[in-house]
């Protein structure tokens, strides 16, 4: 297996020397609580230590020239985390979604699926999440696509100011949804009459009177609609981005070709341009899709637990860390993820079979 | 040519009619925030301040986050350091070192970048509890390291996948070993990409919130999670919260206007390609 090995005295004496400091280290934590004011440092320290023991390990299978098997070594850390951290902790959290878990202590009496059952015949308020997520998801990737592409298309026209205008589209997705909740939450205030205020009062003041509404509190799902607008806000312009980048990268010999031919702007458009950005939205749709399925920091802003506004991510919490019902928690979070999972998987699948070919 | 001018008018009106939407919430931050208490009344949201700029409302804004933005700080640095240094790491091997299967296990690994965090939330409270890091930044900092490996992976994966593989075979004829090249080589060439990714790590441990609501009890909390109780709390006003919200969202606005330019360059080669 292993072509060849090098000797090196230096690398052996830096392997020792790394293997005793780490084991040194991991001795010292393990036998005490190590606290630097209220911070815990004992399991860190455990950690670095096992870290640098570790390399020590690196520095001697360095030395047997096989650079698959030292890559390997290299990556086991990261690997080793991904594994437990979404792996193991993904089959825990089926586990917890199949036992009979309420209250603080751990319960893994066996359940069947009755979480689940229950979920979708006796839950009304899961229900709600479910067609809350739908209406959200549908509304969030038309508004980005549409939005995007319309402003991608305008920014091509090679206007003065374009990087300008680039930049305050595209800003808003340095924001947290929580600030986005937060602000958007003033803005589209819903109150009427006398205490009219937020985007209402400017259509007030615009003699626009008739697009006053009620905003986020509609009766459902339209309400749920407008909860989309602080979203599109935020990532339209990233939208924007990419699909100006998949305009920019087709050649402009294929344009000059078609203008040749007599093709108008429309039909260049048309015909050659939105479908070579057919990737680009597939792309979009898959990242979009990804964060609106599990949208849950900006309706914590935004709806400020209004019941009407509830979506699975704000249910699992609720029943998980507020009302310790874990084995439903954990069905909820489990269901969010299949449904990620259906629309995820099939493309990184299909990016691995593609690029296994290079 | 008319007919050019006149589409031409057309689109600007089209763009600048967005371009106010987009400011709208930045432009309500900005105004409440420069009035002065006095002035602050919800009838009069839009209206200028008329007795010139004040600060005050900022600077009650500032008391009520301060340990808060201190907290997101002290998270956020050693994380996007360490997180950056951890995926150029991973990059260079799954791209440069490919042995049977490593497709298999980028593909893996990258899986962990689109799960929904309720899926893993219960086991990774328990487990923080068990390693004592629950409650404290220094969890909060694993936490985001761990879960950040997919997307560093991936952003330094397309990036040296994109260096031509003839310099590392010109450095192995001259007797550099795997981790030579990547010291000589490769991390000399990675500055764009630890742009990137600082840059894009910054971003979203500072703007993260169920992670930092779950795993961080009042004294260590976040900005994020802060601002949200901030907002739910009736004892605060809104001119203040406004205030606040602006100054909360502001290391990652100014990050984004200063540095932004190579932010979505690699995001958009990231993206693209993943």
């Amino acid at each position: 297996m292993f072509r060849s090995f090098r000797f090196r005295p230096t690398q052996l004496i830096l392997a020792i020397v790394l293997m005793l400091v780490g084991s040194a280290s991991l001795y010292y934590f393990s036998g005490r609580d190590v606290k630097v004011g209220t911070t815990d440092l004992t399991s860190l320290g455990l950690l670095i230590g096992g870290l640098v023991f570790y390399g020590g390990i690196l520095v001697i299978v360095s030395m047997f020239e096989n650079e698959t098997v030292l890559s390997i070594a290299l990556l086991l850390p990261s690997i080793v985390a991904v594994a437990i951290f979404v792996y193991g902790f993904i089959g825990w959290s089926i586990r917890v979604s199949l036992s009979q878990w309420q209250g603080l202590r751990p319960d893994y009496t066996w359940a069947g699926l009755s979480q689940y059952y229950n979920l979708f015949n006796n839950d009304p308020r899961f229900l709600i999440d479910v067609r809350n997520t739908a209406v959200f998801t549908v509304g969030f990737i038309v508004g980005c696509l549409v939005i995007g592409l319309g402003l991608a298309i305008l920014l091509d026209q090679k206007l003065k100011g374009e990087s300008l205008f680039r930049g305050i589209f595209l800003f808003p997705m340095s924001i947290s949804f929580i600030a986005s909740g937060v602000v958007w939450a003033w803005l589209m205030n819903p109150a009427t009459g006398d205490r009219l205020t937020g985007i209402n009062m400017i259509f007030h003041l615009l003699h626009l009177d008739f697009l006053i509404n009620l905003w986020y509190t509609n009766p459902q799902p339209w309400g749920m609609a407008f909860t989309v607008i602080p979203a599109v806000w935020q990532l339209s312009g990233f939208t924007m981005a990419l699909y100006l980048g998949g305009i920019r990268s087709i050649s402009d010999d294929l344009r000059e070709a078609a203008r040749v031919d007599g093709a108008t702007e429309f039909e260049i458009y048309r015909y050659i341009i939105l479908p070579m950005l057919q990737p680009v939205t597939l792309s979009a749709v898959i990242i979009l899709g990804h964060m609106s399925l599990k949208i849950f920091d900006l309706i914590v802003a935004l709806g400020k637990q209004d019941i009407r506004l509830d979506v699975p991510g704000i249910y699992m919490w609720d029943t998980t860390f507020k009302a310790n019902n874990y084995a439903q928690g954990a069905a909820i979070g489990v269901l969010m993820l299949v449904s990620v999972a259906i629309l995820v998987v099939p493309y990184l699948v299909q990016n691995m079979r593609t690029e296994t070919e290079i | 040519m008319n007919r050019r001018v006149a589409t031409n008018v057309l689109f600007y009106l089209i763009l600048i009619a967005f371009s106010i939407v987009f400011l709208l919430p930045i432009y309500l931050m900005m105004l409440t925030g420069f009035k002065p208490f006095n002035e602050v009344d919800l009838k009069t949201m839009w209206s200028l301040p008329t007795n010139g700029l004040h600060i005050e409302n900022f600077i009650a804004g500032y008391q009520q986050l301060a340990p808060n933005l201190k907290n997101s700080l002290m998270m956020v640095i050693p994380e996007a350091i360490l997180s950056s240094l951890l995926g150029s790491l991973n990059g260079y091997l799954l791209s440069k070192w490919k042995f049977r299967g490593s497709n298999l296990l980028f593909t893996l690994i990258l899986f962990g970048m689109f799960i929904p965090y309720q899926s893993i939330l219960i086991p990774l409270v328990m487990f923080m509890q068990y390693i004592q890091l629950y409650g404290d930044l220094p969890g909060l900092v694993l936490v985001h390291i761990i879960y950040g490996i997919p997307i560093t992976t991936l952003i330094f994966r397309n990036y040296y996948a994109g260096i031509s593989t003839e310099i590392l075979e010109a450095g192995r004829i001259d007797g550099a070993s795997l981790m030579g090249l990547y010291r000589y080589i490769m991390l000399p060439l990675s500055a764009p990409s630890f742009a990137v990714v600082i840059i894009w790590q910054f971003t979203q441990a500072w703007n993260e919130f169920l992670f930092a609501v779950i795993l961080t009890n009042q004294s260590h909390w976040p900005v994020t999670v802060a601002l949200n109780n901030l907002a739910g709390s009736q004892l605060v006003q809104w001119n203040v919260l406004m205030a606040a919200t602006l100054l909360a969202a502001l290391p990652t606005l100014l990050v984004y206007i200063f540095l932004g330019r190579f932010f979505l360059r690699g995001l958009m080669a990231g993206a693209l390609k993943g």
